[in-house]
């Protein structure tokens, strides 16, 4: 008896110290990322950032074009894919259980979830941008929410497949038809845990670069017209970064800086409404 | 206004066909010849009621009357079939496709398993209340509001007096009525089991089915419902199913005895539990068995 019990207890020991080991190891790596990040992005960081336009080489400047394009078409993208992703959702875990269609729907968004972000850049080139002849904030918007719809349509299936059925039983019982039962009840139970999913994907498409490298492109200029090429965070850091001139490169930390605080502080809101949810069901 | 219609048309729908019914189903009572007594006042009248979940076949040809303004016990060990019999009166096994009930469950003189009954309808009429206290996340009184708003349009004024009136009726009253507004499930459970319960009366069914209601609740709320229970007798058409034999033989004037899926016995609640016909339901009852 003793003897298995002290083995166990060295056999504990040992993987703690191990998982404590990866976990140090994993965040060494996330705090350095955030401490050069910030202490190059600090710099930066000005009245000026907030109200200037994109500079010419050599010259100073802000970010305030790219901040409100990026803005726009992830507002746009948000607007186009939420509602999408959630009906869609919806219709997998509410109605759809049975059916070849769900299943095979499931299995497409999964793959689409999963899909490298390039591939829908260049999709949307080739169907929206092509066509039309030039770049444009419309197609990086459409592009963004190709990569909402997805994660939207994962989250709202799987926060409404959290509600038990005997919710859905009990609304049913009252002689409320289906439609009845998701839109004032199930929805409003996993209200919650949706609107999670739905920071999340906001989260993800903030910092996309690939596809709007070949959707909306960049502009130098001060534009709110949908239908021109669009500045956006993603590209010019990436522009500005690759560049040799040193206030271009201090914009782009501060750029960086930026969309990593701002995706920080969306994760951490859906965290905190993710355990509301969580508590709920 | 219009659901109103809908629901006064259906009724008088129903009673229309009745009388054409009316003949038929003697007819059908007589063919089959079982050996229950038939009566006038019966509410729910089951022929020939057979339920299966894919394959397995979970009633086997259960005939019985389910008399109005009576509560009526189903008992049996688990698995018995007795709270499938229940959701086949509300035809709640619809939400699963791989469920399928065949035979004849007459109300009002229509057969409830005919695909041309209106299921929300039905609904409405057969109230239901489950094991597990299952609040609406919303307020309390949405809670009860929220079946009465399906098909009834009142004022706010109106829909005010038919919560209180339910919430009266289901003794929480006065428990909530300074808290109407939050969320139901701040509620404990009893008091969640007598929301629901308020939630169902509210709708003013003709019917209520009762699933093991008091199985979660400890013996104060159990003691508070089955109350009610006595108390809504004098208004509506009450089916109980439970564990606890002693609660059938508290609160229940006819049972019924399940084992397998078949209605071993059913009479008054007196005979059941003193005089049984059939040995198996001696045994169960007298806990040689189950």
């Amino acid at each position: 008896m003793i003897p298995i019990y002290t083995r166990r207890r060295m056999i504990n020991a040992m993987h703690l110290t191990f998982s404590i080991l990866a976990m140090i190891f994993g965040l060494f790596w996330l705090f350095w990322i955030l401490f050069i990040l910030i202490s190059k992005g600090l710099d930066g960081i000005s009245v000026a950032l907030f109200t200037e336009m994109t500079p010419a080489p050599g010259n100073t400047g802000g970010l305030l074009n790219a901040i409100i394009g990026s803005l726009m078409m992830v507002i746009l993208a948000t607007l186009i894919g939420t509602p999408v992703g959630i009906l869609a959702g919806t219709y997998l875990a509410e109605f759809g259980q049975h059916g070849w269609l769900a299943s095979a729907t499931r299995f497409i968004n999964d793959i689409l979830l999963s899909a490298p972000s390039i591939v829908i850049g260049l999709f949307v080139y080739t169907v929206y941008v092509a066509r039309v002849g030039h770049f444009s904030g419309w197609a990086g918007a459409l592009a963004l929410s190709m990569i909402v719809i997805p994660v939207v349509v994962r989250t709202t299936e799987d926060m409404l497949r959290l509600i038990p059925d005997s919710l859905r039983e009990a609304a049913a019982a009252l002689g409320a038809p289906p439609w009845k039962v998701v839109t004032l009840v199930t929805w409003r139970a996993s209200e919650v845990g949706i609107l999670t999913g739905v920071l999340l994907a906001i989260a993800r498409i903030s910092g996309e670069t690939a596809p709007l490298l070949f959707t909306a492109l960049n502009n130098q200029f001060w534009t709110i017209d949908m239908n021109q090429p669009m500045a956006n965070l993603p590209v010019v850091i990436f522009q500005f970064a690759m560049s040799p001139y040193e206030s271009w490169q201090e914009l782009a930390w501060a750029g960086a800086l930026l969309i990593t605080l701002s995706v920080l502080g969306l994760n951490i809101i859906a965290r905190f409404f993710l355990r509301k949810q969580t508590l709920l069901a | 206004m219009k659901n109103q219609q809908i629901l006064f048309y259906s009724k008088l729908f129903g009673s229309h066909e009745y009388s054409q019914l009316k003949e038929q189903v003697s007819e059908f009572k007589a063919a089959m010849n079982t050996n229950q007594r038939k009566r006038a006042d019966a509410k729910v009248i089951i022929n020939n009621l057979n339920f299966y979940y894919g394959r397995h076949h979970a009633l086997k040809s259960v005939n019985m009357n389910i008399l109005e303004k009576k509560i009526t016990a189903f008992i049996g060990p688990s698995g018995c079939g007795k709270s499938t019999l229940l959701r086949t009166l509300n035809r709640m096994y619809q939400l699963y496709p791989s469920q399928v009930a065949q035979g004849e469950i007459m109300m009002d003189g229509a057969n409830i398993l005919d695909k041309k009954q209106d299921i929300n309808i039905l609904r409405a009429k057969m109230g239901m209340v489950f094991q597990k206290p299952t609040p609406f996340p919303m307020s309390i009184f949405d809670n009860v509001a929220f079946g009465v708003k399906l098909y009834e349009s009142l004022n706010r004024c109106e829909l005010m007096e038919r919560v209180e009136w339910a919430l009266q009726k289901a003794a929480l009253w006065e428990e909530v009525k300074d808290k109407l507004n939050q969320s139901g499930m701040s509620l404990s459970g009893g008091q969640q089991q007598r929301l629901c319960i308020a939630r169902t009366i509210a709708v003013r069914p003709e019917v209520v089915l009762l699933d093991e209601p008091t199985s979660a609740l400890d013996p104060i709320s159990t003691a508070h419902i089955e109350e009610l229970i006595f108390q809504l007798k004098q208004d509506y058409t009450i089916v109980i199913v439970t564990h606890n034999m002693q609660q059938a033989a508290r609160v229940s004037d006819f049972t019924a005895y399940m084992y397998l899926g078949k209605l071993v016995e059913f009479g008054e609640t007196n005979t059941i539990f003193t005089r049984p016909k059939e040995k198996a339901t001696e045994d169960y009852i007298t806990g040689k068995f189950g």
